[in-house]
């Protein structure tokens, strides 16, 4: 059983499949990252640098925003990692992200059945 | 594995439905009969099953439509052999209009009147004698075998982990598929759990109307948890997921939605407790709650509920099975009297999706066939009607 498991070539997270320690060194395809801090079992461990505002990808889709600058090999929750959905707190200029998708997927022209 | 392979022990009932149990219903009209009805219920044993609620006084407008149109698909469910309503007398539902849902699907049915009976013990009494009655004509009905293709599934996630998304999710998305593709019907709630991945279900929409009513009800949810100007977190994802692992409502909704299958197409999003018609994937409008959400896909017409679990949850429906399934193995063990099935062989790598997933289906149709579930066993029989007004 491999550490952690990467769902989409395009994530830039993986889930740790078991406790990682600091120091240890992770292998995601052909990529190595060195784990910079202890990362629970089901927690996320980031696998390149993500820039504050930049995406958080999980299954290939985005699942967030990044708050802060997040280095590699760092976990990433809800520290450093911000939803862009439902956020009434943020008043309704915060409506970004997946709602700008919904808009344009309510409006895209395409009519025909998606096959 | 062919169709004819699949079936399952059901019961054919006169509006060509197929029922997997075969209960008598005591529906209380309103709060205030609900004692009453769980009593009547408890007479007969586990075929007695009581909706008790909270509702059916006190309501308007869209609430008041809500409730009536839940019991009233309770009362015309495939899973229900014949029903009594208890009513107080002065309540807004109209028990007649329950019975007659009873009697449009072919099912005896009784009113019984706390305020006509003259009071709890002859209501009840009265209530006991139809019931033993009813219970005594179900009896003798046997099971005949059925197809697949009569099966609508309702698939649900609760106390969700990081296994759910990787593990449980995909293991029941894989049954889904399956029972669409032996003519069977999938529905989907928890619209909630649907933000941040609605854009993959619509892209399998089977119409463009289809996926146009998807992303606005998911907006509509959206902007009513906007309205109220508070942060979402905190409630989605719930604490419990967070310790779980998961961070955002978006990354909540994209393992949730795997349990839609990875191919069906969306054909239909109906209203809560509203009929469910269509072959294929039908998201209905839904709550996260869990109770709130299975009764709603139940009143729907789903004859069977797969719930995965990571962090483990015991809840049950009244008249449906709920077949709890969890990628956890320490859940697995630690809640073991909740759980039914085990896929947490697929974290460890030891089993394939595919495999657990033939493992699943063959589960559900034995549970279909009766035998009984988990939160059957322990009685979970949860029930709770969405409601979207105040209390007047």
């Amino acid at each position: 059983m491999n550490a952690v498991l990467v769902i989409s070539g395009r994530d830039n997270v993986a889930t740790a499949l078991e406790p990682l320690e600091k120091g240890r060194t992770i292998s995601v395809r052909d990529e190595t990252v060195l784990v910079a801090e202890p990362i629970a079992r089901g927690h996320k461990v980031a696998l390149r640098a993500i820039g504050k505002g930049d995406a958080v990808i999980k299954y290939g889709s985005p699942i967030g925003t990044a708050s802060c600058d997040i280095a590699p090999g760092t976990h990433v929750h809800t520290h450093n990692l911000a939803s862009t959905r439902g956020r009434g707190d943020l008043g309704a200029a915060a409506v970004t992200g997946a709602s700008a998708d919904a808009r344009h997927q309510l409006e895209r022209p395409t009519a025909e059945p998606v096959e | 594995m062919s169709s004819s392979d699949s079936a399952f022990l059901g019961y054919p009932r006169p509006d060509g439905r197929i029922g997997v149990r075969n209960h008598v219903l005591v529906v209380p009209t309103v709060i205030c009969s609900a004692v009453v009805a769980e009593r009547i219920a408890a007479s007969i044993g586990p075929v007695g099953a009581s909706l008790p609620h909270l509702a059916g006084c006190g309501q308007i407008g869209p609430d008041l439509t809500v409730t009536h149109e839940t019991l009233a698909a309770y009362c015309g469910h495939p899973n229900v052999g014949a029903v009594i309503v208890v009513a107080l007398g002065c309540e807004q539902v109209i028990a007649q209009q329950l019975t007659d849902a009873a009697r449009r699907a072919g099912k005896p049915s009784a009113v019984v009147a706390i305020q006509g009976e003259g009071g709890t013990v002859r209501a009840t009494a009265r209530g006991i004698e139809i019931a033993r009655q009813m219970a005594h004509s179900l009896a003798p009905v046997n099971r005949v075998w059925c197809k697949t293709s009569s099966l609508i599934l309702s698939v649900k996630c609760g106390g969700s982990d990081y296994t759910s998304g990787l593990a449980s999710n995909p293991v029941v998305g894989r049954v889904a598929d399956r029972v669409v593709d032996m003519g069977g019907a999938v529905v989907l709630g928890e619209i909630a759990e649907i933000m941040g991945a609605e854009h993959l279900l619509a892209d399998r929409a089977a119409s463009h109307e289809a996926a146009t009513r998807l992303l606005r009800v998911v907006n509509r949810v959206e902007a009513e948890a906007m309205a109220l100007g508070l942060d979402i977190r905190g409630t989605q994802p719930s604490p419990g997921n967070m310790r779980g692992g998961l961070t955002t409502i978006e990354e909540k909704s994209l393992g949730a939605t795997h349990k839609a299958g990875e191919r069906t197409r969306l054909e239909d999003v109906v209203g809560y407790s509203a009929p469910i018609t269509r072959k294929g994937l039908t998201v209905m409008d839904t709550p996260g709650l869990d109770v709130e959400s299975v009764t709603g896909m139940v009143g729907g017409g789903a004859q069977v509920v797969v719930f995965t679990t990571g962090l483990g949850t015991p809840t049950g429906n009244p008249i449906a099975p709920v077949i709890k399934i969890t990628g956890n193995s320490r859940t697995a063990q630690s809640m073991a009297d909740n759980i039914d099935v085990d896929v947490s062989s697929v974290m460890s790598e030891s089993e394939t999706l595919d495999s657990a997933a033939d493992r699943l289906l063959s589960d559900v149709l034995a549970v279909c066939s009766g035998r009984p579930t988990a939160a059957e066993h322990l009685g979970h029989r949860e029930f709770a009607i969405h409601r979207r007004n105040p209390t007047i």
